[in-house]
């Protein structure tokens, strides 16, 4: 059941929050060892919390707009009490003393935290099979990937595991697992949704967003976790946006540009179906203009150059000294070196590696440097495209779900993947994915729609137009 | 800019305090060499005078009043440490400088 | 100094700021507590957790900027990164290129003038204990961490390489130390470790380009900061003498053994990788709140030490330790209210420097008009000397006014009615001495004073003693 008519059920009292959990839980028993989707089933803090609803609704208090829903949570969000491991050996068994700002929100809000989902390790990855405990099956066809680095999360929602998910974004990690897995993921404007208590891949790019089965369901979500949190430096001054009562608004008037460099080097099924969407917005009264935007095509370079510095310094602090685990040793360098070691996997070592290659003396300017020049680039190449049109339209991932191993010898063909999504990470700006047909083996295809900062109202209004017309 | 070398490598290693075999050494090497092929396009832009972008977008001045909160239970603290003692979290000897 | 040698000093000084919070969290910045319990997922650098920077360090390393003449500019943060237990995050968040303050200068008391480069703000680390052996680092098995200090805030700084003697070195140290409690944002307590000092030191012949520099660590008193500077400035010459030559180094210096020894060498160096902090954004105070930060700040010592220095003509050096005592201890109102009453500014130096400072917080009872009315008693010859002594005791223990002190003790009645009967005691017990002293031996005044004051326990005034003696002879 999708979560606005849940929780309008939950409360009316035609339906309790245990029922719902309970039935997320036989969801998750049946599936979860062959899917390999949540990493942590918080079986007993999700039966309180689903009581503490149910006892709300009976004593006749609101629980909130999110009553009863339950939902996963990429096991990167920190929880307190319970354990979060962002898929490494290195914070395996770790439990964090606090919570996330959104996880917050959402309790607040009455929704249900079933548990936590598996993800590439510290979200570097696009397909989940970086994880250290073990790749994610795609529920549609459990010889393919999910997607990644928020796999997880998206096959929780696709499986009926849980109404919604919420995973991270950083140069895809959201629009792209959802595309793979047929369901809508928002990555949403920097600053819209506080990172507080998001393990931290690259600060600069970083945004967590909702998962969902419906775009309705992803936009009250979003209402639920989005504005400001007053311990996210970054975090936009502004409460949050008013999501759902503009899902109806239409794209009648708008402009929409569909951009060649968002679809170049697509698998021909995803072109058809981009090609399809622009149709649907022309035929509910968008105006689809073609579009090229060059310096798009330096978002893959400028992101394995940015997003690796930011881990480098990031990653640093698991030493083995204060938390997580320890490989023992009798000088304290070796200890760091032996926990590090053994308790990051090898795409992590590479992206540190990276970073910390990209920042070193000497390199910097050459790199570094200049990538950050390059996100300027973006950024005005973005502005100026927007000055054209509303809303960008183009592919979210180049190709349907893969097969397992098929990108895991080659780093940069893996990274390649990221190729549609990075330069929205890169301007700090919003976009959706939002399924649209199907392609090769019948497997679900991904469209992505693209806006300038604050946009998601106008972005899910235009997601929910082609989710009718699919 | 190309040709990432194999030294090179193992000095990045070694400040990011990580320990590659011989074998890693080589695929990493080659691996991280691809990359920074592929970022070669990046090095061919004029972008003289262009400024760079560190953060998406332009706050300044945000800041918290001086009023103390809570901090947390030492005891829930430690309990996540590898080895404490005394209330401390305890690390093996330090070799190197002297503070 | 060797002849022929010139030694050139920079100095870092981190001072702790004196903020309730911390620069990132809202732990205590408290020294003494028991460790670990002033930590939260941010200060212990846990996964997940944000920095947001604190209003009030900001405001107080605007206030240091301000004191030092500087350029209070536009800032940014950045990351310094290197791997270290007592470092949380294993990267350090200070200022780089863009630091809040920059281009001051400090003026000593002995007239020089030593340039400011930077004051930047950046967060203090946790504190290791070291088991083993000595308690030192060396030779220790284990280390015990209190991220307690962690995440403190700190300004960093940084002088120009303007200093040309330990001495000097000393001076300035004890001025900025002066300037930074003033300003409210530290409390100076060296032995605490509140007020940090590195030293750069390198030695040249005068006239030829900077030599090569050592930097000196552990500096924990102005003695040991003297000392430490003296010894490698030497060391260094000596060096260069024998035929050899200074190699960029870190050094400790032993404040038992008193000498510096290799810490690390330049070579060995880190590679920092400063990158713009993504989790912080710029800081740039606007004109009002500079405005507002700077018109907050009190005078700062050197423009109170003129002031002091102007009641006084040609000031002896006694004198000069007597102003620098009352600036310590913030008592320049009393000579100044004094000085403006037309009262002798060196002996309202003289009180002010002796019986007020040394009445602990005994200034908070003492009014200036109080001061000023003791001291006016006495220079009118109502009260002695010893007289006054006692009545600004009484204040300062009590509080109230003079007057009300000298009925209360019965001063006034001595110096008056009382006191002729003594003398009149005292005459008829020396009649040889009085005699001489009417046949016009003046110096005899003086005995007669001392026998007064002998009977009145000193409560005497000395110029009315002189005017009965003077009446007694007709």
């Amino acid at each position: 059941m999708n979560a606005i008519d849940l929780a309008a059920r939950v409360r009316r009292g035609e339906v309790t929050a245990s029922t719902a959990l309970a039935e997320s839980l036989s969801a998750i028993d049946a599936r979860n060892d062959e899917l390999n989707v949540f990493l942590h089933v918080d079986r007993d803090g999700a039966e309180a919390r689903a009581r503490a609803v149910d006892d709300a609704v009976a004593a006749g208090r609101d629980p909130g707009p999110l009553a009863g829903v339950p939902v996963a949570l990429k096991d990167n969000l920190c929880t307190r009490g319970v354990p979060t491991t962002a898929s490494s050996r290195i914070l395996e068994g770790w439990r964090p003393p606090y919570t996330a700002t959104v996880v917050e929100r959402l309790v607040a809000a009455g929704a249900v935290p079933v548990g936590k989902t598996n993800l590439d390790e510290f979200a570097m990855g696009s397909s989940t099979e970086t994880s250290a405990f073990g790749p994610t099956r795609n529920p549609l066809d459990p010889e393919r990937v999910p997607g990644g680095s928020s796999g997880g999360s998206a096959a929780s929602v696709a499986a009926g595991m849980a109404s919604l998910a919420l995973g991270s974004d950083t140069g895809g990690s959201i629009r792209q697992p959802a595309a793979l897995c047929g369901i809508v993921g928002v990555k949403p404007t920097y600053g819209l949704v506080s990172r507080y208590g998001l393990i931290a891949f690259a600060s600069s790019l970083d945004q967590i967003g909702p998962f969902a089965r419906s775009v309705a369901d992803a936009a009250l979500c979003l209402e639920v976790i989005a504005g400001h949190d007053p311990r996210d430096t970054t975090s936009l001054p502004e409460p949050a946006p008013s999501l759902v009562s503009h899902l109806d608004d239409g794209v009648a008037g708008r402009r929409v540009g569909l951009v060649s460099e968002l679809v170049e080097g697509a698998d021909a099924d995803v072109v058809a179906q981009v090609e399809r969407a622009a149709a649907a917005l022309e035929a509910a009264g968008a105006r689809v203009v073609r579009l090229s935007i060059p310096e798009l095509r330096l978002g893959l370079s400028a992101y394995y150059l940015i997003a690796p510095a930011e881990a480098s310094s990031n990653l640093a602090r698991y030493d083995g000294v204060r938390y997580g685990r320890r490989v023992a040793a009798d000088e304290l360098g070796a200890m760091n070196e032996a926990t590090r070691t053994l308790g990051f996997g090898d795409e992590v070592k590479r992206r540190i590696m990276l970073g910390t290659y990209a920042l070193s003396a000497g390199y910097y300017d050459a790199y570094y440097g200049q990538a950050l020049k390059v996100r300027t680039r973006m950024i005005e190449a973005f502005r100026q495209a927007y000055e054209q049109v509303d809303l960008l339209l183009g592919a979210t991932a180049p190709s349907v779900a893969f097969r397992f191993g098929e990108k895991t010898a080659n780093p940069l063909a893996m990274y390649l993947s990221d190729v549609f999504t990075i330069p929205t990470n890169l301007a700090g700006e919003a976009a959706v994915s939002v399924p649209f047909g199907t392609g090769a083996a019948g497997l679900p295809i991904g469209v992505q729609l693209l806006g300038p900062g604050r946009s998601e109202a106008r972005l899910l209004a235009a997601a929910r137009v082609l989710e009718v017309a699919s | 800019m190309s040709g990432l070398s194999r030294d090179e490598v193992a000095h990045v290693a070694h400040l990011a305090r990580l320990h590659l075999s011989e074998d890693e050494l080589t695929t990493f090497t080659e691996q991280l060499g691809q990359v920074l092929a592929h970022a070669a396009d990046l090095q061919s832009l004029d972008l003289t005078g262009v400024p760079p972008t560190a953060h998406p977008f332009d706050l300044r001045n945000v800041v918290r009043p001086d009023v103390v909160g809570e901090s947390l239970d030492p005891a829930e603290v430690l309990a996540e440490a590898p080895d404490a003692e005394d209330g401390r979290f305890a690390v093996p000897r330090i070799l190197g400088e002297d503070l | 100094m060797t002849a022929g040698w010139e030694m050139v000093v920079g100095l870092e000084v981190h001072t702790e700021l004196r903020t309730a919070t911390k620069l990132f969290c809202s732990c205590a910045n408290e020294f003494g507590a028991a460790p670990n319990t002033h930590v939260c997922p941010v200060c212990l650098g846990l996964p997940g957790s944000l920095p947001v920077l604190n209003e009030r360090a900001v405001e107080m390393a605007m206030s240091i900027g301000f004191a030092l003449h500087c350029t209070v500019a536009p800032s940014t943060f950045h990351r310094k990164n290197y791997f270290y237990p007592d470092m949380p995050k294993n990267f350090q968040i200070s200022q780089y290129d863009l630091p809040i303050n920059s281009s001051g200068y400090l003026d000593l008391p002995d007239g020089s003038r030593v340039g400011i480069e930077r004051a930047h703000l950046e967060e203090d680390t946790g504190k290791s204990t070291h088991l083993g052996t000595s308690g030192r680092l060396h030779g220790a098995q284990r280390s015990l961490v209190d991220y307690n200090r962690a995440g403190v805030p700190l300004v960093e700084i940084v002088s120009a390489p303007d200093i040309r003697s330990a001495a000097q070195a000393r001076l300035y140290v004890a001025e900025l130390r002066r300037v930074l409690i003033a300003t409210g944002a530290s409390d100076g307590r060296m032995e605490e470790g509140s007020l940090r000092v590195d030293a750069n030191v390198s030695v040249r012949r005068p006239g030829e380009p900077f030599g090569t520099r050592c930097e000196i660590k552990n500096l924990n008193s102005l003695r040991s900061l003297q000392r430490a500077i003296d010894y490698e400035a030497d060391r260094q010459i000596e060096l260069i003498e024998d035929g050899g030559a200074v190699r960029q180094e870190t050094r400790h210096w032993d404040e038992t053994t008193g000498v510096t020894s290799t810490m690390r060498v330049k070579e060995e160096a880190e590679d920092y990788r400063y990158f713009r902090e993504p989790d912080l954004v710029d800081l740039a105070p606007d004109e009002a709140w500079r405005d507002r930060v700077a018109a907050a700040l009190p005078p700062m010592p050197g423009v109170r030490r003129t002031a002091l220095l102007q009641h006084l003509e040609d000031p002896t050096d006694a004198q000069r330790e007597s102003v620098e005592v009352v600036l310590d201890l913030d008592l320049d109102r009393y000579v100044h209210g004094a000085a403006e009453a037309g009262l002798d500014a060196a002996t309202a130096l003289a009180r002010t420097a002796n019986e007020v400072a040394a009445a602990e917080e005994g200034a908070e009872r003492l009014t200036v008009e109080a001061f000023v009315g003791t001291l006016r008693l006495e220079a009118s010859g109502q009260l002695s000397a010893t007289q006054a002594k006692t009545v600004l005791a009484d204040l300062l223990a009590e509080g109230g006014a003079p007057e009300d002190v000298v009925a209360r003790r019965g001063f006034t009645q001595l110096a008056s009615d009382a006191l002729g009967g003594v003398v009149d005691e005292v005459i008829a017990a020396n009649g040889d001495e009085w005699a001489r002293y009417r046949d016009g031996d003046d110096k005899l005044a003086q005995f007669f004073i001392g026998q007064v004051m002998a009977r009145t326990r000193g409560q005497a005034n000395g110029k009315a003693v002189v005017e009965i003696l003077r009446s007694r002879r007709g």
